[in-house]
């Protein structure tokens, strides 16, 4: 039985850690070459959107009175999803299951969040939390899990299709070539919203779970990538800033939506910034520059908690059988229609 | 004419200078391996293999490609001295029979055909180079070739491997200059190379990494799977340091590339592939 404790502590110690981070005061450990050590596997899931409900206008935090509300709210989902679970199982005159069981349960999805809950929105800038406009003529393409959304290639989002005439009609996470949340920047999603960092004196590795996507950031002075190299996760250049990790990425492949359902990626250039505020919190920061995409830059803060364990492999295309039944599917549909047809 | 005092005195200064050489040798030898702050061998670097091992890792001739009628020569096989200790692999006897009907269709049978990780030891002999990102508890190894990469657990024997992986589960501990990985938990779908050799589930690697210069790290894996082999072998060969001052891994995300082999069939007829140019 799922229990609301997990609840109230997560907001607890996000509170707490809001303290700390605010007071400053946290010397952070060091590698053996001196750096601030941000290794280990971190969760970045959370239950706070990314776009500022607009009655909050430029409120960044929630208040004492707002986040008890919020408790009491999550507690009252906690309760009734316990009791819908419970009558199902314990009493034998419970209405029979619909014939669509969803796709996940509270197992995996991890939307109640471990992470910050006390901020009204992830994103900081703009500063009433809120998207800046699209810039006139920005691509604009709509995913997601419900029918197809008939649009032109290539497909920019991670999930849901255009059509299922070919495999490059569907997601980029249903084609297993990124994540759903890996980015970059790396968002809060359903679920495996798991990162590890990795560091050594001129390297730092940012390891999403999805895609088991290792991003190499060379640290220093190294020759800059030729512009005729694009990438999917672009190419990553990082520094040190005081105690915090900055990160640099560009040359970016085109073949993406800049952010949320929007724009192409081409000439983005982003900037992440890791910072430990506590033993187990790591501030993540990230700022999107596209002026062909956005008329602003859109900045966003994400808090990720220590997680005490290992980062499993996320081997997607080895058993992307899903692939093959969607077009599989669509061709016996349209055999059928076809032999229907002809009678 | 020399006394026997003289001749043993000569020949035992002879002993001295030439063990003082061969130790000036080697300590400017291992004086040249790059070394953490605590001490151990520094691997970090991006690696590759020159071998041909990825075609075969047993000694073969060249020999005639999968589409000659295709791709000429471009789809032949180089010929090489191959890696396993000894020269050839000891199958049983069941194992050597999959093993030739893996062969006589092995482009298509072959994992990586498909854009399937490569497991270990194969992913240290493929045509791609790999990163070494070390720190003191834990390594990371990234390999180029389908953005496939491992979490190498040092000194952390309680990390016990909890699922089957395509990479595999990689213990390890330092021995003197010498990072031993125990590699464990591999799915039995990967292979050794081109050629059809194969393993079970129950392989398990162990593989030596010692680096001999600053550039060079011998490598060592010792395979061992009751289920496929009568008896442990090795595979042995040196790895190179990429010393070009830009080089860098640059994405490979072969899924892509695979994609027209795994689902062409099902595609809706007359429909284009690929995308419209941007």
């Amino acid at each position: 039985m799922k229990s609301s404790i997990p609840l109230i502590l997560a907001l607890s110690v996000s509170v707490c850690g809001f303290a700390t981070a605010q007071s400053g005061d946290y010397d952070a450990p060091r590698t053996e070459y001196g750096q601030p050590d941000l290794q280990g596997v971190w969760n970045f899931s959370s239950s706070i959107p990314m776009q500022r409900p607009e009655q909050f206008g430029e409120q960044e935090f929630l208040t004492p009175e707002q986040i008890e509300a919020a408790v009491a709210r999550q507690q009252a989902a906690a309760a009734a999803a316990d009791a819908a679970a419970a009558r199902l199982v314990i009493n034998p005159d419970a209405p029979e299951a619909t014939s669509n069981p969803g796709g996940y349960n509270d197992f995996w999805v991890e939307s109640a969040g471990i992470g910050d809950t006390v901020r009204t929105s992830h994103i900081v800038y703009p500063r009433n939390g809120r998207l800046p406009p699209a810039v006139e003529g920005a691509p604009r393409q709509y995913g997601g899990l419900g029918p197809d959304i008939p649009s032109t290639r290539p497909v920019r989002f991670v999930v849901g299709g255009i059509a299922k005439d070919g495999p490059e009609d569907r997601g980029l996470s249903e084609r297993c070539i990124v994540g759903f949340n890996s980015g970059p920047p790396f968002t809060p999603s359903l679920y495996n919203n798991n990162v590890q960092i990795f560091q050594n004196k001129d390297t730092a590795v940012i390891l999403t779970e999805m895609i088991h996507d290792a991003r190499i950031v060379q640290i220093g002075d190294k020759p800059e990538l030729t512009d005729d190299i694009r990438m999917w996760s672009g190419d990553s250049r990082g520094w040190y800033e005081g105690d915090t990790l900055v990160v640099e990425t560009k040359n970016f492949n085109g073949l993406r939506q800049t952010f949320s359902s929007t724009g192409s990626n081409t000439d983005m250039v982003l900037t992440e910034k890791f910072t430990r505020r506590a033993f187990d919190t790591v501030d993540y920061e990230f700022t999107i520059d596209d002026p062909a995409t956005f008329t602003d830059k859109i900045t966003a803060i994400v808090p990720m908690t220590k997680v005490a364990g290992q980062l499993y492999e996320y081997a997607c295309h080895e058993g992307n059988y899903g692939m093959f039944n969607i077009l599989r599917g669509e061709r016996v549909e349209e055999r059928r229609e076809n032999e229907s047809g002809e009678q | 004419m020399k006394t026997l005092i003289q001749k043993q005195l000569t020949k035992i200064a002879l002993v001295v200078l030439v063990s003082l050489f061969s130790i000036t040798q080697v300590a400017a030898q291992s004086g040249e391996i790059p070394r953490t702050p605590s001490g151990k061998p520094d691997l970090s670097g991006i690696w590759q293999a020159m071998t041909s091992a990825h075609y075969d890792v047993e000694p073969h001739a060249a020999s005639e490609g999968p589409h000659p009628g295709l791709m000429g020569a471009l789809s032949a096989t180089p010929a090489g001295l191959g890696i396993v200790e000894g020269g050839r692999i000891p199958y049983n006897e069941q194992a050597r029979r999959v093993r030739d009907e893996n062969r006589a269709n092995a482009i298509d049978n072959d994992p990586l055909t498909k854009c399937y990780m490569p497991g270990i030891p194969r992913a240290n002999y493929l045509p791609f180079p790999f990163q070494i990102v070390q720190s003191e508890s834990v390594i990371l190894i990234a390999y180029e070739f389908a953005e496939s990469n491992r979490i190498v657990y040092v000194d952390q024997p309680e990390l016990e491997s909890q699922v089957d992986a395509w990479m595999g589960h990689s213990n390890a501990h330092w021995e003197g200059d010498t990072l031993v990985i125990r590699v464990s938990g591999q799915m039995p779908d990967t292979w050794f190379d081109r050629a059809g050799n194969h393993h079970s589930w129950e392989m398990v690697v162990e593989e030596r990494w010692t680096a001999t210069g600053a550039n060079h790290i011998q490598y060592e894996a010792t395979i061992t799977d009751p289920n496929t082999f009568t008896a442990p072998w090795t595979v042995s060969f040196p790895l190179y340091r990429h010393v070009a001052d830009n080089m860098q891994l640059l994405e490979f995300k072969c899924a892509e590339f695979s994609e027209e082999y795994l689902y062409g069939e099902w595609r809706k007829p007359g429909t284009p592939r690929g995308n419209p140019p941007q």
